[in-house]
C-alpha cells in the first residue's frame, strides 16, 4: 500500500512536470501578451510528431530530440509572425476563436502529413530499464529522466526569469507591457522570443512523452484543458503558480484515480464505491479548480496589480 | 478587461448600430428572422419536390443548433459572458432523453421538463461559482465545468460510457408518434426555435434585458446607478442553460443516439463560432450563424476529407478581417452603419 502510494506519487509528479512544461509557455504568453492561445496544446502535439519523425529518420532518440526542439522553436516563431502577432490587440473572444481555427488546421494538417493512425517512438535502449527504489519497488528510468529534465527546465526557467536581463524585461512586461515599450524595449522582439520559448517548452513536453504515450492527432487537446486548469489554479501569468499547480494537479489526478476508489470502499459498499470512484476520479481536478477559484477567484499566486 | 472589450461600442458595429438606431435595427433584424423562418417552413415540401428528402434531416440539425446558438447568444452577446462550456447543456438535454426513455418515460414533454430542470440547476450551481470570476478566468472555469459534465457522462457506464447509447425509438409527443417522421420532428424543432426567438426577444427588450446589456457595456456604471450585475447575469445564464437543454432533447431525437461527444469542449467552441459568425448580440445573427456554420460544414465536408483545414483557415480569416459577423456584414451592405 505504501509502495503503491509512492509509485503513484512519482507518476503524479512526472505527470505534473509535463503539465508544467506546457503550462509555463501558456502562462508566460498570457501573462506578458495578454493572449489566450488555445493552440498551445497543438504545439505539444507538433513536438511529439517532430520527435517521432526525426527519431525515425536518424535512428536515435537524442538526435531526434535535438532536431525537434529548434524546429518547434522556429515553428512557433513562424506562427507568431503569421497569426498571433495580429491578435495581441484583439479581445479575448477573438483570440479564442482564431486559435480555435488554428487547432482545426494543425490537427488536420498532422493527419494529412502523418496519417490518422498513432505513431510510436521506442524508448532509447540506454534509458529503457528500471531502477530499484525502496524494497521491491522499481521505477522506469525513462520516467525518472522526464522528472529530472523537467525539474532542470524549471530551474533554468527560474534563472532566466529571476536572474537575467531578459527575465527582468519579461517580468516588467507581464506587469505593464506599454510601460516597458515606452522605455525603449523592442516589445515585438520580446513577444516573439517568449512565444518561441513557449512553443519550444510545449514541444519539449511532447517530445518527452512520445516514447511513453502514443503520438496521435488531437493529443494536444486533452492536455490543453489540463494546462488551463493548471494556470487558472496557479494564477494566470505566474510561473511559480504554474509549477505549484501543475504538481498539485498531476498528483491529485494520478493519486486520486488509484486511491479514490480505495478510500470510498471504506465508506460505502463496493459496487457503489466502484461506480462513484469511476465517476469522481476524472472530475477531481475540476472540482479542485472550482474549490480554489471559489476561495481565491484569481488563483493561488495572482499577478500583482491584477484584479 | 475582456468583459468590456468584448462589446466596446466603438469596436462592435452591431452594438453601435443598435445604439444609434435601435428601432430600425431591431425591425430589420425581425424582418430578416421572419424571412428565415418562412424559408425554414417551406423547406420540407421544397425538399420533397426536389427529390432530396435528406435535406430535411440536415435542416433539422441546423434548426436545433440554431436554438443552442440563440441560447448562447443571450449570455455571450447580451451579457458579454464568454461561456466555453455551453455544450454541456446540450449533453444534459440529450441524456435526459436517454435516461428517461430507459426508465419508460418516453414523452418528449416530460423529458423536456426534466431537461430544463436539470440544465437550469446545473447552470445555477456552476454559474454562481463561475460568475465570481471575470474575463479569462470566466472562460476557463466554464470550460472546466463543461469538462466536468463531459467526464461525468463518460464515466456513466450504465449508459454506454464513452460509446454512448442508441435510443430504441424517438420520443412520443403527448402520446402521439409525431416525432417518428423526419418532417414531424423538423416542424417540432422549428416551432421551438420560433418560440425561443420570440421569448428571448421579449427577455432582451425587457427591463431585465436592458440591465443585462447595460452591464455588458459598462458594468461599473451599472453598479454606480445601483444595479448589482450578479443576479441578472446568473438569471441569464440559467435561462440560456435551460433553453440549450431543450436543444439537447431535440438533438437526441434527431440522431436517436446520445453520447458524451455532444459536450466536448470543441462543441462549445463551435457554438461560440456560430454566434460570433452570425454576429453577437443579435438574435437573428445567432440563427444565421448556425445556418452559415452548418451549411459550410456540410458543403466542405462533402468536397474534401480534410475539410477542417479550409474551415479553420476561414474561421481565422473571419476573425481577423470581419467585424460583427454575418449580421454586421448584412447591416453594412444595407447601410445600417454609416
Amino acid at each position: 500500500m505504501t509502495n503503491l502510494l509512492l509509485l503513484q506519487a512519482l507518476n503524479g509528479l512526472q505527470f505534473g512536470i509535463l503539465l508544467f512544461l506546457v503550462a509555463a509557455g501558456l502562462t508566460l504568453i498570457f501573462g506578458i501578451m495578454d493572449l489566450i492561445n488555445l493552440a498551445h496544446g497543438v504545439l505539444y502535439m507538433v513536438g511529439a510528431y517532430l520527435t517521432a519523425t526525426f527519431t525515425a529518420v536518424t535512428g536515435d532518440f537524442f538526435l531526434g530530440l535535438a532536431l525537434a526542439l529548434p524546429t518547434a522553436l522556429v515553428f512557433g516563431i513562424v506562427l507568431e509572425r503569421l497569426i498571433f502577432s495580429q491578435l495581441y490587440d484583439r479581445d479575448h473572444l477573438e483570440q479564442v476563436l482564431a486559435t480555435f481555427g488554428l487547432i482545426l488546421i494543425l490537427n488536420e494538417g498532422v493527419k494529412m502529413i502523418w496519417g490518422a493512425a498513432p505513431l510510436s517512438v521506442p524508448v532509447p535502449d540506454i534509458l529503457s530499464g528500471s531502477v530499484p527504489l525502496v524494497g521491491p519497488l522499481r521505477y522506469p528510468v525513462f520516467r525518472i529522466i522526464i522528472i529530472v529534465a523537467g525539474l532542470l527546465t524549471a530551474l533554468g526557467l527560474w534563472v532566466l526569469v529571476a536572474r537575467t536581463r531578459v527575465g527582468m524585461l519579461l517580468r516588467a512586461g507581464a506587469t505593464n507591457a506599454p510601460m516597458v515599450s515606452a522605455l525603449g524595449v523592442d516589445v515585438k522582439r520580446l513577444f516573439m522570443l517568449v512565444f518561441g520559448l513557449g512553443a519550444m517548452l510545449a514541444g519539449f513536453a511532447g517530445a518527452m512523452v512520445a516514447p511513453i504515450l502514443s503520438v496521435e492527432p488531437g493529443m494536444g487537446d486533452s492536455i490543453l484543458i489540463l494546462t488551463f486548469v493548471v494556470i487558472v489554479i496557479g494564477g494566470v501569468g505566474s510561473i511559480r503558480g504554474a509549477f505549484v499547480a501543475a504538481i498539485l494537479v498531476g498528483v491529485v489526478d494520478t493519486v486520486g484515480r488509484t486511491f479514490g476508489p480505495i478510500v470510498l470502499r471504506s465508506l460505502m459498499e463496493p459496487a457503489a464505491a466502484a461506480q462513484t470512484g469511476r465517476t469522481l476520479a476524472p472530475m477531481l481536478i475540476y472540482i479542485l479548480m472550482a474549490v480554489v477559484l471559489f476561495a481565491r477567484p484569481s488563483g493561488l499566486f495572482p499577478k500583482k496589480g491584477a484584479a | 478587461m475582456s468583459q468590456s472589450a468584448v462589446s466596446d461600442p466603438a469596436v462592435d458595429p452591431a452594438v453601435a448600430a443598435d445604439a444609434r438606431q435601435p428601432r430600425l435595427a431591431s425591425r430589420g433584424a425581425l424582418v430578416a428572422a421572419l424571412i428565415l423562418f418562412a424559408i425554414f417552413a417551406a423547406l420540407p415540401p421544397a425538399a420533397t419536390a426536389a427529390g432530396d428528402p435528406f435535406l430535411v434531416v440536415t435542416a433539422t440539425r441546423i434548426v436545433i443548433y440554431a436554438i443552442a446558438a440563440l441560447s448562447l447568444d443571450l449570455v455571450l452577446g447580451y451579457g458579454a459572458m464568454v461561456s466555453f462550456g455551453h455544450a454541456a447543456f446540450l449533453g444534459i438535454g440529450a441524456y435526459s432523453v436517454a435516461i428517461l426513455a430507459s426508465l419508460g418515460i418516453g414523452d418528449v414533454v416530460l423529458q423536456a421538463v426534466v431537461a430544463v430542470a436539470v440544465s437550469a440547476l446545473f447552470a445555477l450551481l456552476t454559474g454562481a461559482i463561475s460568475l465570481r470570476t471575470k474575463g479569462v478566468y470566466f472562460i476557463m472555469i466554464t470550460l472546466a465545468f463543461g469538462q466536468m459534465a463531459f467526464f461525468f457522462f463518460v464515466s456513466l457506464s450504465a449508459y454506454g460510457g464513452d460509446d454512448g447509447v442508441t435510443l430504441y425509438s424517438r420520443s412520443t409527443l403527448l402520446g402521439t408518434s409525431a416525432l417518428e417522421s423526419d418532417v414531424g420532428l423538423y416542424y417540432t424543432a422549428l416551432v421551438v426555435l420560433v418560440a425561443a426567438f420570440f421569448l428571448l426577444r421579449t427577455v432582451v427588450a425587457s427591463r431585465f434585458g436592458r440591465v443585462l446589456r447595460g452591464t455588458r457595456d459598462n458594468a461599473v456604471r451599472m453598479q454606480a446607478i445601483g444595479f448589482a450585475p450578479f443576479p441578472y447575469q446568473l438569471t441569464a445564464y440559467v435561462i440560456a442553460g435551460a433553453l440549450c437543454g431543450i436543444a439537447g432533447v431535440l438533438l437526441a431525437n434527431q440522431t436517436e443516439f446520445v453520447s458524451p461527444a455532444y459536450m466536448t469542449w470543441q462543441r462549445s467552441g463551435e457554438l461560440i463560432v456560430m454566434v460570433v459568425l452570425g454576429g453577437m448580440g443579435t438574435l437573428t445573427g445567432a440563427i444565421a450563424g448556425a445556418v452559415g456554420y452548418l451549411a459550410l460544414e456540410n458543403v466542405l465536408s462533402s468536397m474534401w476529407e480534410h475539410w477542417h483545414l479550409p474551415f479553420g483557415a476561414l474561421i481565422i480569416l473571419l476573425v481577423l478581417y470581419t467585424r460583427g459577423g454575418i449580421a454586421g456584414l448584412v447591416g453594412r451592405i444595407f447601410g445600417a452603419r454609416p
